[in-house]
Order: structure tokens, then C-alpha cells, then sequence
């Protein structure tokens, strides 16, 4: 009696460790898989942002590697080579630098004054309402139209019109050229600078204006003495940035600048004459290089832009975050 | 003293006039650019003008079918390349700034964004077109590669907006770390990194420097992505640049076409971020 009593009291303990044990079997390897998932998914995290990192080491080394043979065989020298002649196995980068270095910055020239006039209206003129979220869509809009639309549309509407400019100032009517090209180019890269300008604009605390029209100034004059010095660093950051992707641009500059790969005598007809930069020198040429050299000339030319491109942005970027802190 | 105050008054209003003109005037290239294309292309676009291939050099007629197809096909492969692995990305860098991979692969990030679309072109050759051969694949790659910064940045920007009680209060209920991401983070910031997803597709799908040397272009309707594939702005770069009338004129009515594509997805990118209320 007292045995059997025992017995059954030992089973029903048994039994019901027996159930709490496979409950908890389940819910351990419920949360042994969750945790499993768990890391996974960090490594997964992980990989993806690793990826980003091989991405550029992979194309920095891509760039020197196959630009090798022409660093080895023509040496720095290239940068300076005046005559570009891939019949004759002669590279010089020179052309290509002055026309990228003409475009780029004539457009910024042209563009800078409609940038800060843009960041300055809808900085603080006129920060709200329906006339400045108008007119900041459009430049948003300037900055989405595909470069290539661009470049279509002025080969056969603008070039016209400087050729005809170019008649009355006497110089040869080419229409096509550098400075076809960086009218186009300024209209492309201002978005760049005026958005960045009208945050930049926007955050200037209210206590320094609020100070200087106590003072008695003008708006005229706080804008010149209390927000353009306090933005100065972030517009120059703006102004970079405008300038890297003016650089780099390819299409509607390739589509408009005539291709030809010597340097005119006079900077009159250096200016409206046509040219190359070097991203349309490759856009042009890297399909019909036949030979090593002329390839990895081009390369070259590739990863000339990439440095100058990376340090531009990588510069604006700093500042940028600096100003934000 | 009087006359002092006059000057400088005047010159507060002449300034605003000049920043007024200054900041409306560039508008105007914009509106002329817009319109011109649509005078132009609006023409051009009918039933057949869609759904045929180019007519021979020197013909009248033919359509863009093949551009039309091949910019959908390689912009979709390029998404489902760029969408996941940016997004993911993103959410590492929003999840853990600070660390030291974090920190270099934002810098590279910037680095990519900045890097001109020509130099990607010529990395992706030597990847993929020196052994597979010219294809809409390394198209899509190329793309891809110039689409990520741009899904990274948004949803990075948008998941460090969230206020962190949300992840802190699925945590403290026992929700396993992934599904705190998936199933509550993703789906709160969901409007902001779609939106940078429309805009990074709207960026791409105008892009020509990377595609000369990948995809290529062809003359024939393709749907092999392992071959050679017609692109809307290569074949408005192609015939823009030819000689022939008729060729102008498809390339026209591609650009007609290639703007709606981008004006309509940047207006449903506006739509998106006024419904939410995002800061881009």
C-alpha cells in the first residue's frame, strides 16, 4: 500500500519532469535556431558592408593594374605629353587635362552666382510656401534629367546659337566645343551646390541674425556679414561637389565637345574650338583601342579621374560633416 | 544720415531683386529643355513607334522596342542586385556607427558615389565583359555599382530618423535581433527607403557612360542576357550622334520617353516623401 503509493507518486513526478523536459527540449531549440538566425543575420550584415569596401579596393586596383603598362612604359611624363597620336604610338595626356580642367571649370564659373543666388532665396528669403518648394523641385528636376537628354537637345539647339556667337566674334565657327560644353555642364551641376547651400543656409542659428537686425542692419547686410560668413566652408564644401561631377561627367560633354585631341595655339580658339576631356576621350576611344598601350593609356587617363574625383568628394565630405557637428 | 539709410535700403532691394532673377532665371534652361523634347518626341510616339525595332540606316519608320525592353530588363537585374545588398548595408551602417568597418565602408560609400560613371564603365569591362563578353549582365552590374551608394545612404538616413524606443521595445519583449530588423525597423522607415529606391532607379536609368562598354547596344530585339542589349539613352547616344534624319527622330521620341520615365518616378518619389513626411 505505502509501496504502491510510492510508486505512483514516483511516476507522476517521473511523468511530469518527463513533459516539463521536452517543453523545454522545444523551447531551447526554438531559441538555439532564433539565435542561430541571429547570427547569421549579423554576418550577413556584415558581408554586405564588406562588400562596399572590396568593391572600391577592387576598382582602384583594377584601375592601377591595367593602367601598368602605360605608367611603366611612358612613365609620368605622360600627364605632360602634349601630342596624343595612338596611330604613331604617341600618348601625351596634356589636351585631355586642359579641356577637362576649361569645361569644368568655366561651368563652375558660370554656375556659381545662380547656385548661392538659389541657396540664398530659399535659405532665407524664402524658406516656405508653395513659390520656393516650386522652384526647389525644379532644381531638384535639373539635377534628374539624364545627362545624355542634355547633350542631345544642345547638339541641335544650342550649338546653333554659338555658332552663330561665335561668327560674330570672329572665331572659327565650330559650334561644337569647349565652351558649348560648359554651358550645358553649368546648368547640369548647380542643383549640387544649391541644395547643399540652402540647408546650410537654413541652419544659421537665429540669434546671430536676430543680433545684427537689432543692430540696425539691413537684410542686405546680414546676409553679407553674419550668414555668408558663417556658411563660407559649407558653400566652398557645395562648390566641390559641383566640381567633382562636373569632372566626371561624361556624356552630354562627349556628345557636344567635338572630339579632337590637340591643343589650338591661342586660347581664343582653345576656348570655343572643339577638344576632349578625358572622360570623353575614354567614352570615345576605349571601344576602338586595339593595342595594350593605347588601352591602358586610356586606363590611365581612368584612373587619373578617379583620384582627382575621390579627393574632391572625399574633401567636400569633410567639411560637410564637420559643419554638421 | 537720412540719405545713408535711403543707400543702403536700396541696396537691400536691389540685392534681393538680383538674387530673386539669379535663382529664377536658371528655371528657364529646365523649361526650355522639357518642352523642346516633348514638342519634339510627342510626335513620334504611337503604337508602332513601341512595339517595332529600328528601321535600317536610311529607312523611314521602325520603333524602339528593343531599348524599351532592354533598359527594363537590365535596370530589374540591376535592382534585384543593388536593392537587397544596399539595404542591407544600410542598415549596418545604421546600426552600427562608431565601429571601425562602419566607418570605412561609409568613406567608401562616399568614395562610389563620387566616382564618375565612365570609371565604372571600365572597371565592370575588365570583371565581367573580358570573360563573359559584352552582355546586358555587366550592364546591369555597372548599374548596380552606381546605384548602391545612393540605396545605402537613404536607408541609412532613414533608419537613424527612427526613434530608438521602437528596437528597444521589441527587444525587451524577447524578439530575436533579425526579426527586429525585418519585421519592425524595416517597415517603419519602409516609405524612406522606398523612396531612395525610386530616385537611385530614376538616377540609373538615364545613365550611358557605363553601358557603352558592357551592354553595348544592339539593332535587334533581345531578350538573351548573356548577349549584347539596346538601351534607351545608348540608342538615344547612338543615333543622336548619327547622320540620318529618321534616326533623329527615334532618338527624339526615346528621349520623350526616357524623360517621362524619370519625370514620373521623381514625382512618385515627392509623393511618397509628402505622404510620410521624409527628409531626404
Amino acid at each position: 500500500m505505502l509501496f504502491n503509493a510510492f510508486s505512483f507518486l514516483l511516476s507522476a513526478f517521473s511523468s511530469d519532469t518527463h513533459r516539463y523536459m521536452t517543453v523545454k527540449n522545444k523551447r531551447l531549440d526554438l531559441s538555439y535556431s532564433q539565435m542561430k538566425w541571429e547570427t547569421i543575420f549579423r554576418r550577413i550584415l556584415i558581408t554586405m558592408s564588406v562588400i562596399m569596401l572590396l568593391i572600391v579596393i577592387g576598382v582602384l586596383i583594377t584601375l592601377i593594374v591595367q593602367s601598368m603598362p602605360s605608367i611603366k612604359t611612358l612613365g609620368i611624363g605622360y600627364l605632360w605629353g602634349k601630342v596624343w597620336d595612338p596611330v604613331n604610338n604617341i600618348y601625351g595626356a596634356w589636351p585631355f587635362l586642359i579641356g577637362t580642367l576649361l569645361t569644368s571649370f568655366t561651368a563652375l564659373i558660370i554656375s556659381i552666382p545662380f547656385s548661392y543666388a538659389i541657396a540664398i532665396y530659399l535659405g532665407e528669403y524664402n524658406p516656405k510656401g508653395w513659390l520656393s518648394n516650386l522652384l526647389k523641385n525644379t532644381i531638384e528636376l535639373i539635377a534628374a534629367v539624364p545627362s545624355i537628354i542634355y547633350g542631345f537637345w544642345a547638339l541641335f539647339v544650342l550649338v546653333p546659337i554659338v555658332r552663330n556667337f561665335e561668327m560674330k566674334i570672329h572665331v572659327a565657327p565650330y559650334g561644337v566645343g569647349i565652351f558649348s560644353a560648359s554651358l550645358v555642364l553649368a546648368v547640369m551641376i548647380i542643383p549640387y551646390a544649391a541644395s547643399l547651400g540652402t540647408s546650410l543656409i537654413r541652419m544659421v542659428p537665429s540669434p546671430l541674425k536676430e543680433g545684427a537686425y537689432a543692430l540696425g542692419a539691413t537684410r542686405f547686410e546680414v546676409i553679407r556679414s553674419v550668414i555668408l560668413p558663417y556658411t563660407r566652408s559649407g558653400l566652398f564644401a557645395g562648390i566641390l561637389l559641383s566640381l567633382g561631377r562636373a569632372l566626371g561627367e561624361t556624356m552630354a560633354v562627349t556628345v557636344l565637345i567635338g572630339n579632337t585631341s590637340t591643343i589650338a595655339p591661342k586660347f581664343l580658339d582653345l576656348f570655343f574650338g572643339p577638344g576632349n576631356t578625358m572622360a570623353s576621350v575614354i567614352a570615345n576611344e576605349f571601344a576602338e583601342a586595339d593595342h595594350t598601350l593605347y588601352l591602358s593609356a586610356l586606363i590611365e587617363l581612368g584612373l587619373v579621374l578617379f583620384f582627382v574625383t575621390v579627393i574632391i568628394n572625399l574633401i567636400g565630405k569633410r567639411i560637410i560633416t564637420r559643419y554638421s557637428k | 544720415m537720412d540719405a545713408r539709410l535711403g543707400l543702403r535700403n536700396t541696396k537691400s532691394i536691389l540685392f534681393k531683386a538680383v538674387i530673386i532673377f539669379f535663382a529664377f532665371v536658371i528655371t528657364i534652361p529646365l523649361i526650355i529643355v522639357l518642352l523642346y523634347i516633348i514638342k519634339q518626341g510627342v510626335m513620334q510616339v504611337n503604337w508602332h513607334f513601341l512595339t517595332h525595332i529600328p528601321a535600317p540606316e536610311g529607312e523611314t519608320g521602325g520603333g524602339i522596342a528593343n531599348a524599351l525592353v532592354g533598359s527594363v530588363i537590365i535596370v530589374a537585374m540591376s535592382s534585384i542586385v543593388a536593392i537587397p545588398v544596399g539595404m542591407l548595408a544600410g542598415i549596418y551602417l545604421s546600426e552600427n556607427p562608431g565601429t571601425r568597418l562602419a566607418y570605412w565602408s561609409g568613406l567608401c560609400v562616399d568614395i562610389l558615389q563620387g566616382v564618375p560613371s565612365i570609371v565604372v564603365g571600365i572597371v565592370v569591362y575588365f570583371w565581367i565583359v573580358k570573360p563573359i563578353g559584352f552582355s546586358a549582365v555587366s550592364g546591369s552590374i555597372a548599374l548596380a555599382i552606381m546605384m548602391l551608394p545612393i540605396v545605402i545612404r537613404s536607408t541609412e538616413q532613414t533608419l537613424l530618423l527612427l526613434p530608438p524606443s521602437l528596437k528597444e521595445a521589441a527587444l525587451s519583449l524577447g524578439v530575436p535581433y533579425h526579426r527586429v530588423i525585418l519585421k519592425v525597423i524595416v517597415p517603419c522607415g519602409f516609405a524612406g527607403i522606398l523612396s531612395g529606391i525610386i530616385l537611385s532607379i530614376a538616377r540609373i536609368i538615364g545613365e550611358t557612360a557605363p553601358l557603352l562598354f558592357t551592354a553595348l547596344g544592339s539593332n535587334l530585339f533581345s531578350t538573351n542576357i548573356t548577349k549584347p542589349m539596346e538601351s534607351l539613352p545608348h540608342l538615344i547616344f547612338t543615333y543622336a550622334t548619327s547622320p540620318y534624319d529618321d534616326q533623329h527622330d527615334l532618338a527624339w521620341g526615346a528621349s520623350f520617353i526616357l524623360l517621362m520615365f524619370v519625370l514620373l518616378l521623381n514625382i512618385f518619389t515627392k509623393l511618397i516623401t509628402r505622404k510620410w513626411n521624409i527628409q531626404l
